[in-house]
């Protein structure tokens, strides 16, 4: 009798083997990721419970205040605050690449069939997600607290807010693809709270000496804001608040694109 | 599926990481179905070998070829899974979301209640990853390589950093899955790992194949002896000649045979030639895995040394 190893017939498995559909994209997939971020106090605490008691806490002191276009000073303060809560979420749930990077995870997800477009896809719709949840908290807490507009600017500002997130998806994209990190958001969070001051979430930019007004111009919060606020002030929305939001989101797109491309290409 | 091709071809296989050559001109082939212990110390190159094997790094020269095709093929039809040394895990999802999100990230997969019942840790589906030990941590890498139901499944030093129990616990699931049909290659520096599960041995140093046998050919290799002997004129290939004799030595007056039979040899040296100061010296498996794999080892072990002599007993 030889050694019986080399002799058994190889038996291939019988399974129907084909790649995944649409790269291994899938709403499961999210559904898990969501249960993920549910599951982080931090993220939490910094994209709802934050913008809320800001909201709380700096808004309902100018109850009864209103804009030059007589709608409520309460409705400015929500708006801005979703702006903020919306951003945080978005750059933190796109940042969690640099984490899913250290972790060895994202070397884990080279073994599978699992497209790099796709596991992208899944941050950002991720990102996308916890920004919507985050705008509606915020909206849902002003309500609360006796913000009243009419329907379509509750819809556009909300539209808006949501929307110009993406730009801070993209944002985190780029942090998460710059370097494998554990606790990017330490970093990031103060980061992010320096870019809502400037661009004017946390107060009007009158309220900034006039050479501060022109820089935070150029800052990549301002141009979401002003198109947040955009229904509720009736304010034009001007090509400057147009070229804000376009630039950055394609500096932040283009480079996070670019990261990304040297890192699928490193093997 | 039906598959004429080896499991794993490598070529020429070759890396640096700047001025450090891990991978020097590897060759090696391993066919359907064989269990093949990937041996050698820390830093011979069985890491970077297997990272190239699966189309993690790419080889500065060489070929790979994984069940006939490219790594990305095998891996996109979920022909091959690993399980590596460490990291690649989620601590702040469960053992079961785990299985879950990654079975979504191929097209078929076996059943999750399925993975985690044949990996041991069905017991554990609701933990958090990061709660896990590492024997618990490595036997889901484990689960998750099952999913596709691989032909390959390369395991990287999968149990090192575990304790006596952890190991056990992890070859028990590794064997209890034996699928019929399905290659394995593992990686490892502990001698008694290769011993026990493995059908081949490939002794790997300084990035080549040293020795490469089954395991009771090398176990024969490591229980060979020398035989030391002063013999003036020596008959170097009538002493090649003697049965069990592997390689013949001549230094000037003394002769050094290695042999699977050294009570043979010696019985030759004493009845039929003038040798005189007869010594045999033995060699133990740590001793043989010693010479092959560290540099200025055994100068008389180069891989053709293995041939198969009679294996009946070993």
């Amino acid at each position: 009798m030889t050694t019986s190893t080399l002799t058994t017939p190889a038996i291939a498995s019988t399974m129907d083997r084909r790649p995944p559909a649409l790269g291994g994209f899938s709403p499961a997939v999210l559904l898990i990721e969501m249960r993920r971020i549910l599951r982080n106090r931090r993220t939490l605490i910094f994209t709802m419970v934050m913008p809320a008691v800001f909201f709380l806490l700096f808004g309902l002191p100018q109850r009864g205040e209103l804009l030059p276009n007589g709608r409520q000073v309460l409705a400015w303060i929500m708006v801005s605050l979703a702006v903020y809560g919306a951003m945080v979420a978005t750059t933190s749930a796109g940042a969690a690449v640099a984490t899913e990077r250290a972790l060895g995870w994202s070397r884990q997800l080279r073994l599978t069939p699992l497209r790099p477009a796709a596991y992208v896809a899944t941050k950002v719709a991720t990102a996308m997600i916890l920004g919507l949840v985050a705008v509606v908290v915020e909206f849902a807490v002003g309500a609360a607290a006796g913000v009243r507009l009419p329907a379509y600017v509750w819809l556009l500002a909300g539209l808006a807010t949501w929307l110009g997130s993406l730009v801070f998806s993209a944002l985190g994209l780029l942090i998460g693809y710059l370097g494998p990190a554990e606790n990017v958001m330490q970093f990031m969070g103060p980061v992010l709270a320096l870019l809502a001051m400037f661009g004017g979430l946390f107060m009007p930019l009158e309220m900034l000496p006039h050479a501060l007004q022109r820089i935070a111009e150029f800052t990549p919060v301002w141009g979401v804001g002003q198109l947040a606020r955009a229904p509720l002030t009736g304010d034009p929305v001007s090509v400057g608040v147009f070229a804000n939001v376009l630039g950055w989101a394609a500096v932040f797109a283009l480079g996070a694109a670019w990261l990304f491309r040297r890192d699928t290409q490193r093997v | 599926m039906t598959s004429t091709h080896p499991a794993v071809e490598l070529t020429g296989l070759r890396k640096s990481f700047g001025p450090v050559t891990a991978v020097d001109g590897l060759d090696l082939t391993v066919h359907a179905g064989e269990v093949v212990a990937f041996l050698g110390p820390n830093g011979a190159g069985k890491t970077t070998t297997i990272d190239m094997l699966l189309g993690l790094a790419r080889p500065d020269a060489g070929e790979v070829r994984l069940l006939g095709g490219t790594p990305a093929d095998a891996v996109r039809y979920g022909r091959v899974a690993a399980v590596m040394q460490s990291g690649g895990l989620l601590k702040d999802l469960t053992v079961a979301e785990t299985v879950r999100m990654t079975a979504h990230f191929f097209g078929r997969t076996r059943p999750v209640a399925e993975v985690l019942e044949r990996a041991g840790i069905a017991d554990l589906a609701d933990r958090p990853v990061g709660k896990c030990s590492g024997g618990q941590q490595q036997r889901l890498r484990f689960a998750l390589a099952l999913l596709p139901d691989p032909d390959v499944m390369v395991l990287d030093e999968p149990t090192t950093g575990m304790d006596v129990e952890g190991r056990r616990d992890f070859w028990q699931a590794i064997r209890a899955d034996a699928r019929s049909g399905r290659t394995i290659i593992f990686a490892t520096h502990y001698l008694d790992e290769a011993d026990a599960y493995a059908d081949r041995i490939v002794l790997v140093r300084q990035g080549r194949v040293v020795a490469d046998g089954t395991t009771a050919e090398i176990k024969n290799l490591a229980a060979g002896r020398t035989v030391r002997a002063t013999l003036p004129g020596a008959d170097q290939a009538g002493l090649a000649a003697l049965p069990g004799a592997e390689t013949v030595e001549v230094r000037g007056d003394s002769v050094l045979i290695r042999t699977g039979d050294s009570d043979a040899v010696a019985r030759h040296l004493l009845t039929r030639t003038a040798a005189r100061d007869v010594e045999i010296t033995s060699h133990n498996l740590e001793d043989a895995f010693l010479a092959l794999t560290t540099a200025g080892g055994h100068p008389t072990a180069p891989a053709p040394a293995l041939t198969a002599p009679a294996t009946i007993g070993a």
